[in-house]
């Protein structure tokens, strides 16, 4: 090919030169390629949002409402703008004709009540840290200085703090439409014949406390103008999404509006949204046609990045005496916080189609209520809905394996969907692709020396030690790959699921992938480039992934909800597809051969049964020229594609914990664990390993250390890290892990997604551990974060209640050894009444929280 | 401010006051004038453009402005600037030595210890502090015999390490690395 072309012409040059590659038949899908972007991450060569100046730049600072509800009265910025250094300070009211509301692009009803919500609170504050006026300053110190000079008068309203009070008839409003958002529900199956003449209910409510998502880069943004279009440079997850929600939000034309998203630290969700600040900064920098820039302090991200979680989930689970599940019925309240902000509605949503986990049933009810309180307004964090849905079910067969004395992991067992049965279409209406549930389970049992423990259980509980071990199992699957577009339309979101990619060859056979996703340290860079280069038959190396800035990447859906691979990385795939195709059609005209009969193998196009070939580079490069090229051929290889895939995809798994608890002390530590996912097939095993890890870690802080705390007046307390614990190294256990491997069915890759998964599995893995440690003393449930308090006062209430239970004082428990039913925890008609109750007195259904309720021919 | 020293501009809000200092960065003599209340991580982020060191919390809770000042770290958010002149202060710029990465970035980079890579720097300049403190002989709170030299192992590795977080929760890849350096 290279002859072919003249030394003296430019293609000719490149030709000749060291730029050009050869190809590669190395495979690289399943490797464990060191990450691309770490050599500039760990030099400091990085360019985060706060790290951006601008010439002329200005620095925001937000004066925050230290009330949780109250009527703003009075706001004077006039003292602040003599303040040295400022040159602008508005109030909400100053901005009220154009700062627009922030919006929602979930209604997940009809009748859904969507409050406006401006990006500076106007006539009311409705949660502690929404803002109610800015400074504008040269830099940062003075811009901060100067709200001190800004006053505010406030009318104190009362806070709405508790969902069930909230609910209640003559409450405190939140806002004038009531404090009910929405209720949405779902039915699948005849829920009243599966719970009439239930020979077992296990009914229970839990509480999913309030998560501070605290990703470690604290949120940035910076806008500036032209004068005629803007950029916003913003520690964000959603370029895309941003840039037209940005758009119709202030007024600005989409296409003079590019959103930028530069290095960004971590987001979990936090950051998958439009915040009152990336509003305020374009607002700010259009009245004042200079840069600015607003970077929050910690204390003021943990008031105002959106909060997660928060439900009270009160479950009801009917079985037969085998263990067999008949139904599941779910009622869930969801605390909203004080607006709807960009999926807010849709998290609890997303937990829907998840709380019959991985069981077969006959029938499933679900009913959600959002709430309006006077807090952060709550929306995606890790798992989205279905972490929640997941620990509610695993908890709840935890319980009924032990109320029937079966071994937790045989009633999982006897209710899963078996290898054999799919696809499976569930009670829920998704249809699992695949999963081989007996698999990972076998395999986390072996890693974990499942009956050694259990031994080692037996003795200490017949020893009375004092340090307790207990077993936790957490099976799980998610839906992921978010999402179908059509499954979208019909849930009412507000935009579709698909993902694009484009994929294009440069004259010297080096490879460009602009992607929609929008990664902050899943790897991307490394992964798109390990799928394009077994599609092209090209080097590693000489591919570059391009993202996360609109006026580069131009389509994108950015990335959440265990989506980039699933959707982003398939689009990749299918680019690289049609740029092969775009090649072979070239290649064939160039070695006069039929399109047919050329064949494609390590990136070396070939006619069939001859010697004669060219490699893709070469067809890179002879396209650039033009030469000779078949007619009506462009001149270049390069592609686009978007995949909208037909189906979620289904990852699983299985997680063991066996945790110490002290029995004396409170003190809980992790002792072993082992994480079995299924992901489906695997692009890079490293990265895998690494989503697992950092999953487990935050469903382990759920479950030990986190938790937003409000005072009675409704301030939150937890506003530092040293107040709001996120684990450390010291805090967390080596985690052992392990892959089985069942390739997806709706994708061509056959990946699932892996970056929920572990957070989804491991909260309930070591809550069911907890529980599992002191069900000899008679404790049933520790709400989160279990804390040492929290477990002590379990074991006092717990004792208090049943005098005698505790075997360090007391005669052994009947509990001990294996699974024999506790007497005092009968659910059969006539047994003995409810046993002790949980740590903490759960605000909410009427039902009390931790007793069985004898079957009631289906009504509660 | 209350009418003791005249410390008030017009406005009444106190003039800052500044000092001249002679700042090594990283081998490079870095004079500057600063404001006496700044920080080291502002005055390294903001004046001195070396943006590597991170502001992950402002309050020494997070370690993500971890630096080495003589060789010891430092959390340069809780250092003011005007305590530092006259020593040698290295951030994550510093840590290599032209294009060969230093040990501890080499093995981050093969044992897959940072995800988003916001905390790395502070992650680096940290361990690479408590390798120091341990070759020095400093126990920790883990370190079961304090009259032999401490040993590097798991526990110890996360018990010296445990004043940076991660929220990515890198931290198994964290501990392989500073261990892989360690041996
Ligand atoms: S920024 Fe210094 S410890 Fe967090
Ligand atoms: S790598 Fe993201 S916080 Fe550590």
């Amino acid at each position: 090919m290279t002859e072919e072309l003249d030394a003296g012409l430019v293609a000719g040059r490149i030709a000749e030169s060291d730029q050009m590659s050869e190809p590669s038949a190395e495979r690289e899908m399943g490797r464990a390629r060191r990450r691309k972007e770490d050599a500039r991450l760990v030099t400091g060569r990085t360019m985060w949002t706060d790290n951006i100046q601008l010439p002329g730049m200005l620095y925001v600072a937000f004066l925050r409402s230290p009330m949780a509800h109250a009527r703003i009265t009075g706001v004077n910025v006039s003292a602040a703008r003599s303040r040295p250094g400022v040159v602008a300070a508005y109030s909400g009211r100053d901005l009220a004709g154009e700062q627009g509301s922030l919006p929602c692009a979930w209604p997940v009803t009809e009748d859904i009540v969507i409050p406006d919500h401006p990006p500076m609170a106007v006539d009311e504050v409705r949660y502690p840290g929404e803002a109610v006026a800015c400074v504008v300053a040269t830099d940062r110190y003075r811009a901060a200085d100067a709200l001190e000079a800004i006053a505010v008068d406030y009318e104190p309203l009362d806070p709405v703090l508790d969902m069930t009070e909230a609910l209640a008839e003559g409450a405190p409003k939140v806002h004038e439409a009531g404090n009910r958002a929405f209720t949405w529900k779902f039915a699948g199956g005849d829920i009243d014949a599966a719970f009439r003449d239930a020979p077992v209910v296990i009914d229970r409510t839990y509480v999913q406390q309030r998560l501070i998502p605290t990703a470690m880069e604290p949120r940035a943004v910076v806008a500036t103008t032209d004068g005629d279009g803007f950029t916003l440079y913003s520690a964000t997850q959603i370029p895309h999404v941003l840039r037209v929600m940005l758009a119709m939000t202030t007024g600005i034309p989409e296409h003079k509006l590019r959103v930028v998203a530069p290095d960004v630290g971590g987001g979990f969700g936090s950051k998958l949204q439009v915040t009152a600040e990336e509003v305020l900064a374009l607002l700010l920098a259009r009245r004042l046609g200079r840069p600015v820039k607003w970077t929050e302090s910690r204390s003021e991200g943990n008031l105002t990045v959106h909060h997660g979680r928060d439900q009270l989930q009160r479950i009801a689970v009917a079985a037969d005496r085998d263990g067999r599940i008949r139904g599941v019925r779910v009622e869930l309240l969801a605390d909203m916080g004080a607006y709807l902000m960009l999926v807010t509605p849709g998290v609890p949503l997303l937990g829907a189609f998840m709380y019959n986990g991985i069981y077969k049933m006959d029938a499933y009810d679900f009913t959600c209520t959002g709430v309006f309180t006077t807090k952060m307004p709550t929306d995606a964090y890790r798992g989205a809905g279905r972490p929640e849905a997941t620990f509610a079910i695993e908890r709840a067969v935890d319980e009924l394996a032990h109320e029937l004395g079966i071994d937790p992991v045989e009633v999982r067992r006897r209710n899963w969907i078996t290898r054999e049965e799919f696809p499976y279409t569930t009670i829920a209406g998704l249809t699992y692709d695949s999963g081989d549930y007996e698999a990972a389970t076998e395999k986390a049992l072996a890693m974990f020396g499942y009956d050694e423990l259990r031994a080692e259980q037996a003795d200490r509980r017949e020893r009375r030690d004092p340090v307790q071990l207990g077993i936790g199992v957490s099976t799980y699957t998610e839906m992921c790959g978010l999402a179908p577009s059509r499954v979208l339309g019909s849930l009412s979101y507000g935009a579709g699921g698909w993902e694009h990619a484009a994929v294009r060859l440069l004259p010297t056979g080096k490879v460009e992938v602009v992607t929609g996703t929008s990664p902050h340290g899943q790897g991307h860079e490394t992964a798109w480039s390990q799928i394009a280069a077994d599609a092209l038959g090209v080097p590693f190396e000489d591919v570059s992934v391009l993202h996360g800035d609109t006026s580069v990447a131009h389509r994108g859906m950015d990335t959440y909800g265990s989506r980039s691979l699933v959707v982003g990385g398939v689009a990749v795939l299918a680019a690289c597809e049609k740029v092969k195709e775009r090649a072979r059609e070239l290649a064939a005209h160039l070695m006069e051969a039929s399109a047919d009969d050329v064949e494609f193998d390590g990136g070396r196009f070939r006619v069939r049964g001859t010697d004669e070939g060219r490699t893709i580079q070469e067809l890179a490069l002879a396209a650039f020229a033009a030469h000779d090229l078949p007619g009506g051929f462009e001149p270049r290889l390069d592609a686009e594609a978007t995949f909208d895939p037909d189906n979620f995809s289904f990852p699983h798994g299985t997680h063991l914990c066996a945790v110490e608890v002290d029995t004396e002390t409170g003190r809980c530590a992790i002792r072993s664990y082992v994480a079995v996912d299924d992901v489906g097939s695997v692009v890079n095993p490293l990265i895998v390993e690494g989503q697992v890890h950092g999953g487990i870690a935050q469903g382990v802080g759920q479950a030990l250390f986190e938790e937003a705390v409000h005072d009675a007046d409704g301030n939150l307390v937890t506003t530092t890290m040293a107040d709001y614990l996120i684990p450390s190294a010291a805090d967390l256990p080596e985690f052992t892990t392990g892959r089985t491997e069942t390739p997806a069915t709706s994708n061509p890759l056959g990946v699932k997604g892996v970056g929920e998964a572990g957070t989804i599995a491991s909260t309930p893995a070591v809550v069911n551990a907890i529980t599992d440690a002191l069900r000899p003393y008679g404790v049933r449930d520790v709400r989160m974060p279990c804390t040492p308090e929290r477990i002590w006062r379990a074991l006092a209430e717990a004792e208090a209640a049943v005098p005698g239970q505790a075997p360090a004082t007391g005669p052994a428990p009947a509990a001990v050894p294996g699974f024999a039913p506790v007497p005092t925890h009968g659910s059969t008609p006539g047994a003995a009444p409810p046993p002790a109750p949980a740590s903490e007195p759960i605000r909410g259904f009427v039902a009390p929280a931790t007793s069985e309720s004898a079957p009631e021919g289906g009504a509660r | 401010m209350n009418g003791e020293t005249d410390i008030t501009g017009a406005d009444g809000v106190p003039d800052p006051v500044t000092a001249d200092l002679r700042l090594s960065v990283n081998g490079v003599p870095r004079p500057v004038t600063v404001d006496t209340r700044e920080t080291l991580l502002d005055t390294l982020r903001e004046h001195l453009g070396l943006t590597g060191a991170k502001k992950g919390c402002d309050h020494g809770q997070c370690g993500a402005c971890t630096v080495l000042v003589d060789g010891r770290r430092a959390l340069s958010c809780l250092t003011l600037t005007v305590t530092a002149d006259d020593v040698e202060i290295v951030t994550v710029e510093g840590l290599a030595d032209g294009d060969a990465l230093h040990p501890l970035q080499a093995a981050f980079i093969e044992n897959d210890a940072l995800q988003c890579g916001y905390c790395t720097p502070g992650q680096l300049c940290s361990a690479a502090g408590a390798l120091a403190e341990a070759a020095d002989g400093w126990p920790s709170a883990v370190t079961p015999d304090l009259s032999a030299p401490p040993r590097l192992d798991e526990t110890e590795i996360r018990e010296r390490m445990s004043g940076n977080l991660c929220r990515c929760g890198a931290y198994p890849g964290i501990v392989a690395a500073v261990g892989q350096v360690a041996r």
